[in-house]
């Protein structure tokens, strides 16, 4: 809204969306307060056990576990790395609040991925569906995270809850999309393979596609769980703790000391779950044969 | 009662198919039909039966529409209109469920690029359509073995396909086609991603494997020589349409077009052309206790140096040259008995290719003699004869007057 608006756009309507965007989250937060409230007691109910786990336990035995995960998924030098990154988090005044935030991240990215996934197949089954979801996935990944927030708060008033949802809506569109694209670049001779020795499409789903597209979904968990991260922090802002709290705080305080831990917590969660959940993939007899059979083309 | 049963079958993609059908229907080229119709024309009006047992090859270039063709064979494509009916089932009014029976039960098929699943050891993928028909384990296992054992991978069952060469790969595809029990068999280009080398090896396994268990196959290739090498019947395809259905034979010497006729302008005729279609007529045949007057007389007539002779049942004996005629009339015989020999001529069978034909036409002083199973004489060829016969069949020229033709792989559509 120029103040040096041409004469020429004056015929223009006026739209709106913001007043109207205002109004029908008015009406949910009235309608729908009971859905909410119980959406608040489920993400609740699995936050704060997890956290009380992550953070209740010595540092030493995180470390140790997460290193142990780490040897068995890469071998010892990533456990290796590992265990030096997290034992400098712990060496650091924050530990407490990087747990509360993996804690979040690993919640907000489960329920994210029970519904990423299962979207992404219907979506890679049904031309329909794709085109219904894909401008709204389109809409969910460019609008400024911060945007989130707001009706968030309205919905969950500030705290954990609010911040993991945010995290959840956040997070999940490379997971429906990466699980389409991975269903819909299975081979299709093989996919007509299954098909033709009369295998009903639950069997091709389940016994062909699906291990066949699992490289590509897992790619879809890990970008998940990145973004999840990445918004987590900023989920900081309506009060939903850990790293978030401690980078907000040193932003508005202008404490670079304090905001570089924080961050430096940050990079090293990051790294540590992109690998892990990177090779996680590699797990899986099928992705391991296409890897093979990869190499050899 | 045929096999498999292709009426009238059309596949239009695009929209307004109807409008596309009623177009195509009068026989103008599809480029012609559709213009300015937002459709493509993959097949039209394909008709053809496929006889239990044969070997059916449709053979054309991409693009002509032979592996929309087959897919619509087992219905992986819903035809626009027309009908496949399998072993008297029609198929393209059959609801998903019994269409899936139909296809564990009576049709498997073999693809282009193999199409095993990655992530299945070579036995599981073997026994593919014994799982997806549920099949106890145990007994899943033993039948994906037998198939392994036919095509000589036993020992390669546990291995991934990612282990195997192209060649092998290929035979776990047939195996897995084979292990499914159906009598159809369909192999969309099977061999064609294979070295010329293996292709042929396997060419070889499946001929011998359908000798042993005579499946209906109807085989889509592009490559002449493989249709040839291995149909008993070959249809081939051009821009959508069946342009002729026959024999490698008939093919070969009577092209129903000049398309047809510059596609097999190419092909190794030596291969395909037997010795029963290039045989003459032999001129002097003699039994043999003809006396050797007659003998004289007979090559006096047909100003020819030989005579072929037979023996009881009408067996061929040799030949008798005309020195030996008249050594015989010096020495006052009554007989031709003792004079016929086996030196001066060599003998083949009716099938034998032109291209083995050549060392014998060269070594034999005399023409070849052609005998049939129970070694009768039915024919012979000159050299001469052998010459012209290649030089004849080029496709600018008649054949049909030059060489004179026996089918021997079938009889005619």
């Amino acid at each position: 809204m120029s103040l040096t608006q041409s004469p020429l756009d004056s015929w223009l309507p006026r739209v709106p969306l913001g007043a109207w965007t205002e109004s029908a989250v008015d009406w949910a937060t009235g309608a729908l307060g009971p859905f909410f409230d119980g959406v608040a007691a489920v993400v609740e109910a699995l936050v704060r056990p997890l956290n009380d786990l992550l953070t209740g336990v010595p540092a030493v035995v995180v470390v140790l576990v997460l290193a142990g995960l780490g040897w068995w998924l890469r071998g010892w030098k990533f456990a290796l790395g590992t265990a030096v990154g997290l034992g400098l988090v712990a060496g650091m005044p924050y530990w407490e609040e990087t747990m509360s935030t993996l804690a979040q991240v690993l919640v907000a990215s489960t329920l994210a991925l029970l519904m990423a996934i299962p979207l992404g197949v219907l979506v890679a089954e049904n031309k329909r569906a794709s085109a219904v979801a894909r401008p709204v996935l389109d809409l969910m990944q460019t609008m400024p995270a911060f945007v989130y927030l707001i009706p968030a708060i309205f919905f969950f008033g500030i705290g954990t809850v609010p911040g993991v949802l945010a995290t959840l809506v956040f997070s999940m569109p490379p997971g429906v999309r990466l699980t389409e694209l991975g269903l819909r670049q299975v081979d299709k001779e093989i996919v007509q393979a299954a098909e033709s020795f009369g295998a009903p499409p639950w069997m091709v789903l389940l016994r062909t596609k699906l291990p066949l597209a699992l490289p590509t979904i897992m790619t879809g968990v890990n970008q998940v769980i990145m973004l999840a991260l990445s918004m987590v922090v900023i989920a900081g802002m309506v009060g939903a703790g850990g790293l978030g709290d401690v980078i907000m705080f040193a932003l508005s305080q202008v404490e670079v000391g304090s905001g570089f831990e924080g961050g430096i917590a940050v990079v090293i969660l990051a790294v540590v779950l992109d690998r892990l959940t990177d090779s996680a993939g590699d797990r899986f007899p099928s992705a391991r044969a296409q890897r093979l059979a990869r190499q050899a083309a | 009662m045929s096999a498999l049963i292709v009426q009238s079958l059309y596949k239009i993609f695009g929209s307004r198919a109807d409008e596309a059908v009623r177009r195509l229907a009068d026989g103008k080229p599809r480029a012609e039909a559709l213009a300015g119709l937002p459709a493509t024309a993959a097949v039209i009006d394909a008709n053809f039966e496929v006889r239990p047992g044969e070997i059916f090859v449709v053979m054309g270039l991409s693009g002509s529409g032979k592996s929309t063709l087959i897919r619509m064979l087992n219905g992986l494509l819903q035809p626009t209109r027309g009908s496949v009916r399998v072993d008297g089932v029609e198929l393209t009014t059959l609801k998903p469920a019994a269409l899936r029976k139909l296809r564990r039960e009576k049709v498997s098929m073999v693809f282009q690029h193999f199409a095993l699943m990655p992530h299945r050891t070579v036995l599981e993928n073997a026994g593919y359509a014994l799982e997806v028909a549920g099949l106890p384990k145990a007994e899943r296992r033993e039948r994906a073995m037998d198939a392994l054992r036919m095509v000589g991978l036993t020992e390669w069952a546990d291995n991934l396909p990612h282990d195997l060469s192209g060649g092998m790969r290929q035979r776990v595809g047939l195996a897995r086609a084979l292990a499914a029990g159906t009598e159809i068999l369909l192999m969309d280009e099977a061999f064609s991603a294979l070295d010329p080398l293996i292709r042929r090896e396997i060419q070889d396994q499946l001929l011998e494997l359908q000798a042993e268990l005579g499946k209906t196959i109807i085989f889509i290739t592009h490559d002449l020589n493989e249709a040839m090498r291995l149909g008993d019947r070959i249809a081939v395809m051009r821009d959508g349409r069946i342009v002729q259905i026959g024999t490698a034979e008939e093919i070969l010497t009577d092209p129903a077009n000049d398309y047809v006729a510059q596609f097999v302008a190419d092909v190794d005729r030596t291969r395909i052309l037997t010795a029963a279609s290039v045989m003459e007529k032999p001129q002097q045949v003699l039994d043999v206790n003809a006396g050797p007057r007659v003998a004289a007389k007979a090559l006096r007539e047909s100003q020819t140096s030989v005579v072929y002779v037979t023996g009881p049942m009408k067996r061929f004996l040799g030949t008798v040259t005309e020195d030996e005629v008249l050594r015989a009339l010096r020495e006052g015989r009554p007989h031709l008995d003792g004079y016929v020999s086996t030196e001066r001529v060599r003998t083949v069978t009716a099938d034998t290719s032109v291209a083995d034909l050549f060392a014998d036409c060269a070594e034999s002083q005399h023409p070849v003699a052609v005998l049939d199973e129970r070694d009768r004489l039915i024919g012979v060829i000159p050299r001469i004869t052998l010459l012209s016969a290649l030089a004849a069949a080029t496709p600018d020229e008649p054949t049909q007057d030059q060489v004179e033709l026996v089918g021997t792989k079938g009889e005619p559509a």
